[in-house]
C-alpha cells in the first residue's frame, strides 16, 4: 500500500480488496450517465461486506466493473481496484479471464437462468475447471464435482441432472457451487435470492456463509433487502445516485444511521414490531445525466441547507469506522 | 345480507388432460368472501406455486374453476347478464405486479386513465375526463400536472404503479384485488404506495384482497390473512394473532424465515427439516417438510380447526378445537358479513 492513498482503515493488515475512487460512465447520445462516480472501500479478510441502494444507484455497476464486465456504452472511467497486491484494471483480457472465478468469483443476479438448459450441471462444473487449467483424471473430477455439491447442500445425483429438472433453489446452490469451484479470495454476489421464497432465500444466504467459512473468503453481497443485508454481513454501504454516501458496521449503520437518506431508508422498512410505523422517501431520485449541484440527495433532504448545493460533501469518518458523506457532520 | 364478492369451494385443477398428464392442484376447496361493509383488508400470502396468483384470476373471472363457484352480489360470475357482468366489471378492479409492462411505450399514460372512462362512459366532456383523471391521480398521491402528458419511461416504477392504481379507482370500484403490487417496486416507494392503497380503503370504503409473497407488509396494511400452502389454507384470521403468534408449522417455518432489518434479532435457530412421506392428494400439503408430522396428518389432510375465535389452523395438532367448514372460513375475519359472528359483529358495533 503507497503512502498517499486515502486510508479507510486504520489497520496495515492487508486488504482482500480495495477500491479507489472508482468512476464508471455509460456514455449515451444524451451524455454520461454517472452510474459510479468516485466509491472508494476495502474489503477485509473472511468480511461480509453489503451494498444497498434503490435501482439506479449503481451498485450492480460496481460488481460488474470488479470483475471488469462493463460492457460499452459503460466505461470504466478511472480509479484502482486491488485484489490483495493485483490491480486488476491493469491486466490485459487474458490474465483477467483467468482471475475470474480462480481469485474473484460472482453469482450475478437472477444466475440460475443462466445454466445451459441442454447440458447436465456436472459437465458446467466441469467446464469452469478445465476452463481454468484444471488437469485431473475422469475419476477425480467426479469426486470434485460431489465434493462440490455436498458442500453446497446438493446430493451427488443432482449432477446428471438438467437444469430444469432443478427448483430455483437448487439451481442457485449449482450456481454457488461453480463460483467456489476454484476457491476464489472474493465472492460478489449480486442480490442472489432475489428470485427465491423466504425460506430458501434464508437456506441458500445460510449456505453462502458456510461456503464462505469453509474457504475463508471474503463476500460482497448487492442488494436493496435491508433485512437481508442486518442477517448477513458485518459492514454495510449505502449508494446513493452513484455515490457511496455511508459506510459503517451493519449494528452502528441500523443504529444510529447517520446520513438522512439512510435515516430515512431504515424508516421506511415495513417491520413485524410496530404496526404502520413506516414512511416512503417524498421525491425520486435524480437523473444520473443531469446531476444537481452539491449533494446529490439535497433535493429530497428534510435537512438541505445552503451549503449543499454549493459543495459535494465528501466521504469522512465521524465516529471510527463510520464514514458518511453529508454536510450535517 | 350477501356478501358482495365470494368464492365457494372452488378448485383450479391444471393438467390431467391429453396433452399435460400430470395433475396440479393449483387450489383446493378454497372458500371466501368479502364483505359489503364495513370495508375490508384482506391478504393472501403464500410462496410461488401456492395457488395465490390463481385465486386472483379466479375472483377476476380471467380464469375459470374448475369446480366451484365465484359469486359477485350472489350471482355466479359466468352466467350473469350482460349489464350484471359490466357492473362486475366495474366495481372489482385489479393492479398488477409489473408496472412497467402493462404501459404501451408509445402512448402516454393519459391513454391507461381515458380508456376506462371511454369504456364505462363516466364522463360526458373533456372537462368532465380530465376532473375525473385529476382526482384519481390526487387520492394516490401524485401532481397531475407532473403526470399527464408523459411517457411510461419518463417516471419511475413507483410513479407508474400508483398511476395504476389511479385507473383502478377511476372507476370507482368496490373491491381490489392488489396481486403484488410493491414487489417490483424500490424499498423506499414500497411505503408510499401501501399507504396509499390503506388510505383508499379508509376514505373510499374499497375493499381490498392483498396478494403477496411478503408477510412483514401483509402484516403492515391488513387486518384478515390467509396463508396458503399449495393450493390449500394453511391458516386464517386476525393478521396479529397469525404474524405474531404462528399455529400452523408452514407459517411458523415462514415468519421464522423472515429477515428482520434488525442486526440485534439474527434469524432464529432453523429446525431440521423434519416430515415424512409425500403429500398426495389426501394427505396434508405440508408432511413432507412438516417437523411434527404424525401417521394421521399423511391419512387425511386436517380440517380448519378453529383455534381462537378469529382464527384457524389445518394442523392436527389442533384437533380438539373444533373444525369449520372451508365455507365459512370467512366468518372468522373481522368485519365479516354473513354466519355465526354476526352477533359478535353486531355487539361490536
Amino acid at each position: 500500500m503507497t503512502a498517499e492513498m486515502r486510508p479507510l482503515t486504520s489497520t496495515q493488515q492487508t486488504d482482500a480488496l480495495r477500491v479507489e475512487e472508482l468512476r464508471v460512465y455509460y456514455h449515451t447520445p444524451r451524455g454520461a450517465v454517472r452510474a459510479v462516480d468516485g466509491v472508494t472501500f476495502d474489503l477485509k479478510p473472511h468480511e461480509r461486506l453489503g451494498f444497498v441502494g434503490e435501482s439506479g444507484s449503481g451498485k450492480t455497476t460496481i460488481a460488474m466493473a470488479l470483475i471488469r464486465l462493463i460492457k460499452p456504452p459503460g466505461k470504466i472511467e478511472g480509479g484502482r481496484v486491488l485484489l490483495e497486491e493485483t490491480d486488476v484494471l491493469a491486466l490485459s483480457d487474458e490474465q483477467m479471464r483467468q482471475l475470474r472465478l480462480a481469485d474473484i468469483a460472482m453469482v450475478a443476479q437472477g444466475a440460475m437462468n443462466s445454466l445451459n438448459p441442454v447440458r447436465r450441471v456436472r459437465d458446467q462444473i466441469a467446464d469452469a475447471l478445465i476452463d481454468h487449467g484444471t488437469r485431473i483424471s475422469r475419476r477425480e473430477m467426479e469426486t470434485r464435482i460431489a465434493e462440490l455439491l455436498r458442500r453446497v447442500g446438493l446430493k451427488t445425483e443432482v449432477a446428471n441432472m438438467f437444469p430444469h429438472e432443478l427448483s430455483g433453489g437448487m439451481k442457485q446452490r449449482v450456481v454457488i457451487a461453480i463460483a467456489i469451484s476454484l476457491r476464489p479470495r472474493v465472492i460478489i454476489a449480486d442480490e442472489p435470492t432475489s428470485a427465491l421464497d423466504v425460506v430458501v432465500q434464508r437456506q441458500i444466504m445460510e449456505t453462502l456463509r458456510e461456503v464462505q467459512d469453509d474457504l475463508g473468503a471474503s463476500v460482497i453481497l448487492i442488494g436493496h433487502d435491508m433485512g437481508l443485508m442486518a442477517q448477513f454481513v458485518t459492514r454495510l454501504g449505502v449508494m446513493y445516485a452513484g455515490k457511496l454516501v455511508e459506510l459503517g458496521s451493519v449494528t452502528n449503520l441500523f443504529d444510529e444511521p447517520l446520513h438522512p437518506y439512510a435515516q430515512l431508508l431504515i424508516g421506511s422498512l415495513p417491520s413485524l414490531e410496530h404496526k404502520g410505523a413506516f414512511e416512503g422517501i417524498p421525491g425520486v431520485p435524480p437523473s444520473l445525466l443531469d446531476r444537481p449541484s452539491g449533494c446529490p440527495f439535497r433535493t429530497r433532504c428534510p435537512h438541505a441547507f445552503d451549503r449543499c448545493a454549493s459543495e459535494e460533501p465528501l466521504l469522512r469518518e465521524v465516529h471510527p469506522g463510520h464514514w458518511v458523506s453529508c454536510h450535517l457532520y | 345480507m350477501t356478501a358482495l364478492l365470494e368464492a365457494r369451494n372452488v378448485t383450479k385443477v391444471f393438467g390431467g388432460g391429453l396433452l399435460t398428464k400430470t395433475r396440479t392442484v393449483a387450489l383446493e376447496n378454497f372458500s371466501l368472501a368479502i364483505g359489503n361493509s364495513p370495508p375490508s383488508f384482506t391478504a393472501v400470502v403464500g410462496e410461488s406455486g401456492s395457488g395465490k396468483t390463481t385465486l386472483a384470476r379466479i375472483l377476476l373471472g380471467l380464469t375459470a374453476p374448475t369446480s366451484g363457484e365465484v359469486l359477485y352480489q350472489g350471482k355466479d360470475v359466468r352466467h350473469m347478464s350482460r349489464a350484471e357482468h359490466r357492473t362486475y366489471l366495474r366495481e372489482v378492479q385489479v393492479v398488477f405486479q409489473d408496472p412497467y409492462e402493462v404501459y404501451n411505450p408509445f402512448y402516454n399514460v393519459d391513454h391507461v386513465l381515458e380508456t376506462p372512462i371511454a369504456k364505462f362512459g363516466l364522463a360526458h366532456s373533456h372537462k368532465e375526463r380530465r376532473a375525473l383523471i385529476e382526482e384519481a391521480l390526487q387520492a394516490v398521491g401524485l401532481r397531475p400536472e407532473e403526470t399527464l402528458g408523459r411517457f411510461p419511461h419518463q417516471l419511475s416504477g413507483g410513479q407508474r404503479q400508483r398511476i395504476m392504481v389511479a385507473r383502478a379507482l377511476l372507476l370507482r370500484p368496490r373491491i381490489i384485488i392488489a396481486d403484488e403490487p410493491v414487489s417490483m417496486v424500490d424499498a423506499s416507494l414500497r411505503a408510499t404506495i401501501l399507504k396509499s392503497l390503506s388510505n383508499l380503503n379508509q376514505q373510499f370504503g374499497i375493499s381490498f384482497i392483498y396478494i403477496t409473497h411478503d408477510l412483514t407488509t401483509a402484516y403492515q396494511v391488513s387486518e384478515n390473512i390467509i396463508v396458503l400452502y399449495r393450493g390449500a389454507v394453511a391458516e386464517a384470521g386476525d393478521v396479529e394473532q397469525v404474524v405474531q403468534d404462528p399455529q400452523h408449522p408452514y407459517t411458523q417455518l415462514l415468519v421464522g424465515s423472515i429477515p428482520l432489518p434488525d442486526p440485534h434479532h439474527p434469524w432464529a435457530e432453523a429446525k431440521a427439516p423434519a416430515g415424512i412421506g409425500t403429500p398426495t392428494a389426501e394427505s396434508c400439503k405440508f408432511t413432507d417438510r412438516c417437523p411434527y408430522a404424525m401417521p394421521m396428518c399423511v391419512e387425511q389432510q386436517p380440517a380448519l380447526f378453529r383455534t381462537d375465535p378469529r382464527r384457524v389452523s389445518a394442523c392436527y395438532l389442533y384437533r380438539d378445537a373444533p373444525a369449520i367448514k372451508p365455507e365459512e372460513l370467512t366468518n372468522i375475519f373481522a368485519g365479516t358479513p354473513t354466519g355465526t359472528l354476526q352477533d359478535h359483529v353486531a355487539a361490536d358495533g
